[in-house]
């Protein structure tokens, strides 16, 4: 499986962007190899399957200090990997996915930091997933061949791989993270990190990122699963043993998925209506750019992304709730039930209910609020959330309920909604008053974070 | 440091929690924070300044004062902020009741239109003001709801708001003679360029 990957799309163009930008006094981290490191211990997950070991794919950048307080964790998106900055060869001409944000003197900068990205287990550039080898299928007595997992890898939750983040980090030997980093689904693990394990992180970043998904957000993953779900060529899951590959549906899935990464504006900038041949062909072939656009990311990433992989990952953000763990949140009717593998929500796909309860906005609003704010009542770190003005995916709203959260819990938190043409993506460009803030927070003295405001004052 | 700071710092009670609205580059905020261990956040709309706040290591939240302060429950803050915010505003009536919603006292200094020199330019030159106060012309002034301090105080009474204290300043260099301070105290709407004004809702203890 091909390791270069990119966060949710690296496929606009660069070279228009941040012509004054930090990018260009700046250097690259220049020849990075990653390692794979083992965790023989089982690995209890939230589904309550044991991995009975797992490995992590793991790229570092910079120098970790004496006293091991100079390392910064990276959290990456749905298609990631820990391929972030720098490049494999000198002949690669592809630097990791968020290489204008990680090198020397740059936001991140590893002259002075220690940085370190992870792939997630249930990924496919080398960490433990779906592509590979089940343990239960060695040594079989009829002398049958090994098996990847497939579908019967368990689901993961982003507290999972929080769990499996902090075991890295037990054995790198980094009791404390100078601050941990992430956008979209990576902004999720971040926060997530402050929640279950307050006491090792000093500083948290969330990048276009939102305190749970809304049914606008699942049902756009629920197209995008169903897209691969109903290919033929899917088989239940169990196409690399069938010796197929569930391509069209995959290309859809990224099709309908890249959309929600754009915008109206950005769309209309980069192909308005031009067609490609200048006239109506009066066919369904490809005649306007946008979807020989489409059509292309969707061929590109099918090639180095594995469907499995992408079901899983579109269940976990869909789970994605730090409030879970805490009690006075009333919402048990709407409580998920976790299913305990690929395979069993594959198969339960039709049993769904047309159950749909009305929900109040201001009830809703306010238990959500009070939720998260019992999460992140014993959070120890400072905050920084970012958005970005024409995000429609996590808009700038959830960005800010996060911000409100911890503010009415009396919280250190900086925010800045960022004004970026780029939609979603914007967190993956080179802007210049973005990159400035992150610089700015992670370089700042650190403040006290405990503020004597907790909400009622009188 | 400005004068009016130096003044607000006086009326900010140690460890409190402060939201300073229009917070800059968070000058206030980190001297309030090291000499008066205070806590709290700053709003502030200009990117740069921002993140200038931010490498202070301070709480900076992005935010128009236009939107209100709806985000915050009643009493969150012991005392809010505003240097110098509230005449550039759409509500500033609006605004400074959710102020005083959300802390039990504002500290807020604005330019005072009356002073001397504004009378000058309206009165006699028949210009709008351009002063070291004031310093944009009347096209591009961000400032459109000036008042004096006369106004403010018939707001206050009008709504039911305290002034615990009041001060006016002169914040040029002449303002500081001992004769000037005196005159300014004689005649605060003629003389006294900026006020600085401490109030609440509450009923005096």
């Amino acid at each position: 499986m091909n390791a270069r990957s990119d966060s949710t799309s690296d496929q606009l163009p660069t070279d228009t962007l941040d012509p004054q930008g930090l990018a260009d006094q700046a250097g690259s981290v220049g020849i990075v190899t990653p390692e794979k490191i083992h965790f023989a211990e089982p690995l209890t997950l939230e589904c309550n399957r044991t991995l009975p070991s797992f490995d992590l794919m793991v790229e570092t950048y910079g120098t970790l200090n004496q006293d091991k307080s100079n390392a910064i964790l990276i959290c990456h998106a749905l298609s990631g990997s820990h391929h972030a900055a720098g490049y494999y060869s000198h002949d690669d001409k592809k630097a990791g996915w968020w290489d204008n944000m990680i090198g020397p003197n740059k936001a991140i900068d590893t002259n002075q930091f220690y940085v370190v990205c992870v792939n997630n287990i249930g990924s496919c550039f080398g960490s433990t997933g779906p592509t590979t080898i089940n343990p239960d299928t060695l040594d079989q007595a009829d002398g049958s061949e090994p098996q990847v997992y497939g579908p019967d890898f368990p689901l993961i939750t982003i507290k999972d791989w929080v769990k499996t983040q902090a075991l890295l980090s037990d054995r790198l030997g980094i009791d404390v993270w100078h601050a941990i980093v992430g956008g979209s689904m990576g902004g999720m693990q971040a926060l997530q990190w402050s929640v279950d394990y307050p006491d090792r992180l000093k500083r948290c970043v969330i990048i276009a990122s939102t305190p749970k998904l809304s049914a606008q957000n699942i049902a756009f993953n629920e197209v995008a699963r169903q897209s691969i779900l109903s290919d033929p060529d899917f088989k239940d899951g169990r196409y690399i043993q069938a010796g197929t590959y569930p391509r069209r549906g995959l290309i859809l899935a990224r099709m309908v998925g890249h959309i929600t990464y754009l915008t109206d504006d950005a769309m209309k900038a980069k192909f308005g209506r031009d067609l490609k041949s200048g006239k109506f062909m009066y066919g369904y072939d490809v005649e306007f750019q946008v979807e020989s656009y489409l059509r292309y990311q969707g061929e590109r990433f099918s090639k180095n992304f594995d469907a499995n992989t992408y079901l899983l990952m579109t269940k976990a953000l869909d789970y994605f709730d730090p409030t879970r763990d805490y009690a006075n949140y009333a919402n048990t009717a709407d409580d998920i039930a976790i299913d305990d593998s690929l395979a069993t929500s594959i198969n339960n796909e039709h049993t769904g209910s047309d159950h749909t309860a009305e929900h109040s906005d201001d009830t809703d609003s306010q238990l959500e609020l009070s939720a998260l704010k019992s999460a992140l009542a014993h959070t120890k770190c400072q905050y920084l959330v970012v958005s970005f003005t024409t995000d429609w995916r996590f808009a700038p709203e959830r960005s800010q309920e996060i911000v409100d959260a911890l503010m009415a819990t009396g919280k250190p938190v900086s925010y800045i909604n960022v004004d970026a043409p780029h939609g979603h993506d914007s967190f993956l460009f080179d802007i210049p008053r973005y990159m400035g803030a992150i610089k700015g927070f992670l370089t700042a003295p650190f403040m006290t974070t405990n503020m004597a405001g907790t909400g009622e004052r009188s | 440091m400005r004068m009016d700071h130096q003044l607000a710092e006086r009326w900010i009670a140690p460890q409190s929690h402060v939201l300073d609205l229009g917070c800059g580059n968070g000058e206030l905020l980190a001297h309030l924070q090291q000499k008066l261990g205070v806590t709290g956040y700053g709003l502030e709309i200009d990117e740069d300044k921002i993140n200038e706040a931010i490498s202070k290591g301070l709480s900076i939240v992005e935010q128009d004062l236009n939107d209100g302060l709806a985000r915050f429950a009643d009493d969150s803050f012991d005392t809010v902020v505003m240097a110098r915010a509230l005449q550039a505003v759409k509500a500033p009536d609006v605004l400074l009741l959710d102020m005083l919603r959300v802390a039990r006292e504002a500290v807020i200094t604005f330019p005072n239109f009356a002073h001397w020199q504004n009378r000058i330019h309206l009165g006699l030159k028949g210009l709008m003001p351009v002063s070291e106060a004031l310093p944009y012309e009347w096209y591009n002034t961000p400032n459109i709801h000036l008042c004096t301090f006369k106004d403010f105080e018939q707001l206050c009474a009008e709504h039911d708001i305290h002034i615990i204290n009041r001060f006016a300043v002169s914040d040029s260099e002449k303002g500081h003679s001992p004769l000037m301070t005196s005159l300014i105290r004689q005649a605060p709407n003629l003389l006294a360029d900026v006020a600085i004004y401490r109030v609440t809702k509450r009923k005096p203890a």
